[in-house]
């Protein structure tokens, strides 16, 4: 019965994708297109006919609906055209370049994120009210406060500059050049968990079932480890989906201090330079990865709390 | 010791002293969430925090002797110090750290107050209306909202920032319209149970129009959550334009703000740290002190939270 559900619900949830996507792509065409200036004004200007045979082999002479159409055709095929920018890569094989960088890093940054966060979290719930507490949570909420663009540069400024441990900046797939842009990803969002887990887990260690479990006689370990963390959890979880969605907007930033061949600084550079398709694909790329996380997250809450049958999450 | 002195009150003297008008005066919600507010102290500390920084930035620049522009070229790059006049030092080419700080706070916050103010109003509008009339206008306007909410948001403001050109007016307007969702589906479940209350009700039975219910009636009670929110929000806002200054999209020369003067200071760090250390510190304990006090107001006004 409930795998049926599953499956039912899942399909649906599917093809409610399609409308999203086809909003965002949309808005991103729009928007990119209304913006003065065009992939090929660069500092020389073209002769008239140059620009006229580059505009006529990427479709740019056609009617704006039909350009528009065209995309959605190919994007419904995978593909996500050539880079007017860098000529001799199409936009697949760029994005196939700098994501495993950017994913390398924001998926560390999500791990380092939840497993650290719900620990400072639990710590800091069963010392409720102590001073331990107030000063942890009290640090959380610097680490929510303070930018990634702050954190990264005062990091560097330690740890690589006056302390040389580590390197400024840089990309080698060494784990040395990973340790500061994961650390700087993965800050704000473990502050955020901290303090999103210490609040549930004192709620639920109030609730009459926990009483209950103590009232048996359980150890204070097993009561809190294996009754009340799991329905603790379920904010954490559901708030995973967002932060895929931080953690990718904070690798804009990430990978331009740090000097990593991300999508995030494809995606800043492509828009400056009015690369339609580069900025194109990356956000519809983007948009896809997110739109898929919150939907496993969905998922995934759905089944860690029983309550919730499929038909009711939307 | 006073149970000796003074002889015990008999019942009589209780109830007149309880039917005092003092005594018997309720407490309003207000009354009670202030009180809950003062109790918080870091909500209380962090509120007198910002009244100092808010009166810093606005009358700072006007106190400090050097103009945020002016290029002391006797000075460059140097650190904090007190004989030369340049407190939190100099950057590259010689304008005062203090100077530039202030000025660009006023930026910042200004964009905070301002975003905000264009995210409460469509925000406001948009769940009050959603909520109010239900049914299908509800169902199309919330899902309409849960489709913009899974965008990546980011990338559309950096989007319009490229579209339109820096424009200071139009970074307080894109800022702002992607940032009134939360304040949408917040208003619009306090809209839903407001709109079966009594005194609602009876407006739609004098006849009262729906616009009017809503602006009137609707909209002022609303205010509570409203405010907590607003608190909230301005910190999102003022670092979203901090996030586009340091990426070179947001405002620009001369004008700064705390995320531009970050950016500089970025780049000069191993030369002059104090020309990042300050402008951040600013951005840092402003941040700071507007999510403490948001913290504090949501705990003091929704009662529920307290366990």
């Amino acid at each position: 019965m409930r795998r049926e559900g599953l499956m039912r619900h899942v399909a649906t949830r599917l093809l409610g994708l399609v409308p999203t996507l086809l909003l965002l792509i949309t808005i991103a065409f729009v928007l990119i297109r209304v913006a003065p200036g065009g992939p090929f004004d660069g500092e020389v200007t073209l002769p008239p006919e140059v620009r006229a045979n580059l505009e006529a082999k990427y479709h740019l002479d056609e009617p704006i609906l039909q350009q528009y159409f065209r995309y959605l055709g190919d994007v419904v095929t995978g593909d996500f055209g050539p880079s007017f920018r860098y000529p001799d890569w199409s936009v697949n094989e760029l994005i196939a370049r700098g994501f495993p960088a950017s994913a390398t890093v924001g998926g560390l940054a999500i791990l380092i994120a939840f497993f650290v966060g719900t620990g400072i979290g639990v710590f800091a719930a069963l010392r409720q009210n102590t001073a331990i507490d107030y000063s942890l949570m009290g640090v959380a909420m610097l680490g929510i406060s303070v930018p990634n663009f702050v954190i990264a540069p005062l990091l560097i400024l330690v740890l690589a500059i006056y302390a040389g441990w580590l390197p400024a900046g840089g990309w080698d797939w060494s784990w040395q050049s990973m340790v500061l842009p994961v650390l700087t990803l993965a800050l704000p969002a473990v502050a955020y968990i901290a303090r999103l887990t210490r609040g549930s887990l004192i709620e639920v260690l109030h609730s009459d079932y926990i009483r209950t479990a103590r009232a048996k006689g359980l150890a204070e370990r097993v009561v809190v480890l294996r009754h009340a963390l799991k329905p603790a959890l379920l904010p954490v979880i559901s708030y995973l989906g967002p932060t895929a969605a931080v953690m990718i907007t904070g690798s804009v930033v990430i990978e331009r201090i740090y000097g990593i061949p991300g999508l995030g600084s494809y995606f800043v550079q492509g828009a400056l330079n009015r690369d339609y398709t580069l900025v194109m694909g990356v956000v519809v790329f983007y948009g896809i990865i997110i739109i898929l996380l919150n939907f496993v997250v969905d998922l995934l809450y759905a089944w860690l709390d029983p309550r919730i049958g499929y038909e009711e999450i939307r | 010791m006073s149970e000796k002195s003074s002889p015990a009150p008999s019942v009589e003297d209780a109830f007149a002293l309880a039917m005092e008008p003092e005594d018997v005066r309720g407490r309003s919600l207000w009354t009670d969430a202030w009180h809950r507010l003062l109790k918080n102290r870091a909500a209380l500390v962090s509120g007198v925090i910002m009244t100092l920084m808010i009166l810093a930035v606005v009358f700072g620049p006007w106190l400090v002797p050097w103009e945020a522009d002016f290029t002391d070229w006797d000075h460059t790059s140097a650190p904090p110090s007190l004989e030369t006049g340049h407190w939190f030092g100099t950057d590259p080419v010689g304008r005062d750290i203090l100077a530039r700080t202030l000025e660009g706070g006023r930026i910042s916050l200004l964009v905070g107050l301002i975003a905000t103010l264009v995210s409460l109003v469509i925000g406001v509008g948009y769940g009050a209306i959603a909520g109010y009339y239900g049914g299908v206008t509800d169902r199309i306007m919330m899902r309409f909202v849960d489709v913009i909410y899974a965008l990546p948001f980011m990338f559309f403001v950096i989007l319009l920032m490229v579209v339109f050109g820096r424009n200071i007016i139009l970074i307080f307007v894109a800022i702002g319209a992607v940032n009134w969702l939360d304040m949408a589906r917040i208003v619009r479940g306090q809209t839903l149970s407001l709109k079966n209350t009594e005194f609602v009700e009876a407006a739609q039975a004098c006849g009262v129009d729906h616009r009017s219910i809503i602006r009137r009636h609707i909209v002022p009670n609303l205010l509570g959550v409203v405010m907590v929110y607003v608190t909230l929000t301005i910190p999102q806002v003022i670092l979203v334009e901090s996030f586009l200054s340091f990426l070179g999209l947001g405002v620009q020369e001369p004008m700064s703000s705390w995320g531009a003067l970050i950016n500089d200071g970025a780049q000069d760090m191993e030369s002059a740290p104090w020309t990042l250390v300050f402008p951040a510190a600013f951005l840092t304990v402003t941040l700071y002190c507007f999510n403490y006090l948001g913290d504090g107001m949501r705990d003091a006004l929704d009662p529920k939270d307290h366990v």
